[in-house]
């Protein structure tokens, strides 16, 4: 026999279900009258640095019906590379920039939009820097673990050609499906469960 | 604790056959909505192991009680009268202080308020269903509620959810993130039921089931049930890799 390693198991994840904006977008249902906002609406404010962007897809599922009840979060860092988070020890983030959004997808359409502003670049652990991205978390009825991805930019080709991440995949032909392309101010990041274009995920 | 330099090492690796498979097809709605390629790994970066953190200024004072928090002046919910309490701890066994949690559930009849719900059971104009609150120094939250009533769904044809109540959480990390369910103990429809049993492992199960906790109840007003919560714990100590720039 030896020690314990005195670990705790972490708890399992069960589906957020199809009733997730109860608890978590309440007034995006139009249960008003018990939190004055739903938490993670908005990311900006008028003085917040950096380039004003929206970021809008769908989430759709093998059989390319878009989900419409999936619920979405994104963190990222602000224009100067910084992430609002105590975690973040390298300087401070701009304290008009929250960094963590959270939207539902359309009840009827399954779209779903963040206004926010573009990123700057962190660095990955060996100090080479990470191209902009955004990291993305999915939750639904139907998703049993919250599903994670990231999306960069299809304007930053050159940061994506050496971006650390996208380097060490081997399937070159899946970088696309983690690439949003540019139109005016909107990137559009549509998001596969499963099928030939299936985004890529990630055990973070 | 506050004191302390906020940790800054990687999260430990999630356990994966611990936690539900994706494609669990006794649950049908996970056979379309389940990535069938293998996830990529890569070690954390500071975009993982950062996350926002929420103040005690965004709570209201009844966020935490929902037999009052959507209830008419001097009414309240119907149902059973009972506190839900525990700790937010990490897999080193750590307290996890100012963690957010955000809870939802259906009423005493098994009914939710959302547009998308159509079980014949009753609204009650006194219940909203949703809650939130903050963990404190140790890890400790409590909520007061209602117990939450079985309900049918359609998945097989007499398919009922055990009572339980949706939990989301937030820990120091975005890579913390977990959403899970409390079960109650002694419910016999928890081991019939497609959603838990995407959970391969009992043991694992057997942690989302709250014990009846009768130190906690109070007397002559509510029943308690403890329920702790395990978020994914963090290498530490001297010889962690520090990111470029610590």
């Amino acid at each position: 026999m030896v020690q314990s390693l005195n670990r705790l198991k972490e708890s399992a994840s069960q589906t957020a279900g199809p009733y997730v904006h109860i608890g978590c977008t309440p007034n995006f249902l139009g249960m008003a009258g018990v939190y004055p906002d739903d938490l993670g609406h908005a990311m900006v404010n008028d003085k917040t640095s950096g380039e004003r962007i929206t970021v809008t897809g769908c989430v759709f599922d093998g059989t390319g019906t878009p989900l419409k009840d999936a619920l979405i979060e994104i963190w990222q860092a602000d224009a100067n590379g910084l992430y609002n988070s105590p975690s973040e020890l390298r300087g401070s983030a701009d304290p008009n920039f929250t960094g963590w959004g959270r939207q539902p997808t359309d009840l009827e359409t399954g779209v779903f939009s963040f206004q926010t502003i573009k990123p700057g670049r962190v660095p990955f652990g060996d100090g080479r820097d990470q191209a902009p991205h955004i990291s993305f978390w999915i939750v639904a009825r139907g998703i049993n673990l919250g599903l994670n991805t990231r999306m960069y930019f299809g304007d930053e080709e050159a940061a994506n050609q050496e971006d650390p991440i996208l380097a060490r995949l081997e399937h070159k032909v899946r970088v696309p499906t983690l690439i949003a392309e540019r139109q005016g101010d909107t990137y559009t990041f549509d998001i596969h469960l499963q099928g030939e274009r299936e985004t890529i995920f990630f055990d973070i | 604790m506050s004191n302390l330099n906020p940790e800054t090492g990687p999260f430990f690796p999630r356990d994966r056959s611990w936690q539900p498979k994706a494609y669990t097809p006794d649950y049908k709605t996970s056979v379309v909505r389940s990535p069938q390629k293998a996830l990529i790994s890569f070690p954390n970066t500071i975009s993982e192991i950062t996350g926002p953190v929420f103040g005690h200024n965004i709570l209201g004072e009844l966020d935490h009680d929902l037999i009052c928090n959507f209830a008419k002046p001097g009414e309240s919910a119907l149902g059973e009268r009972i506190i839900v309490h525990g700790r937010v701890l990490d897999e080193r066994g750590r307290g996890v202080p100012g963690a957010l949690i955000e809870v939802w559930q259906a009423n005493a009849g098994g009914r939710y308020r959302h547009k998308n719900e159509g079980y014949i059971a009753p609204l009650d104009p006194n219940f909203g269903g949703c809650g939130r609150t903050i963990t404190n120094e140790d890890g400790a939250y409590e909520f007061r509620t209602v117990k939450p009533g079985p309900y049918p769904w359609p998945n097989g044809v007499n398919d009922w959810r055990p009572a339980h109540i949706h939990f989301s959480l937030f820990g120091a990390g975005f890579a913390q993130r977990l959403i899970t369910q409390m079960y109650f103990e002694g419910d016999p429809l928890i081991p019939l039921c497609p959603i838990v049993n995407a959970i391969s492992d009992a043991r694992a199960i057997e942690q989302l089931i709250a014990p009846l906790d009768m130190a906690n109840t109070i007397p002559m007003d509510a029943r308690a049930y403890k329920f702790d919560i395990v978020l994914r714990g963090r290498r530490s100590g001297p010889f962690e890799n520090k990111l470029e720039g610590n």
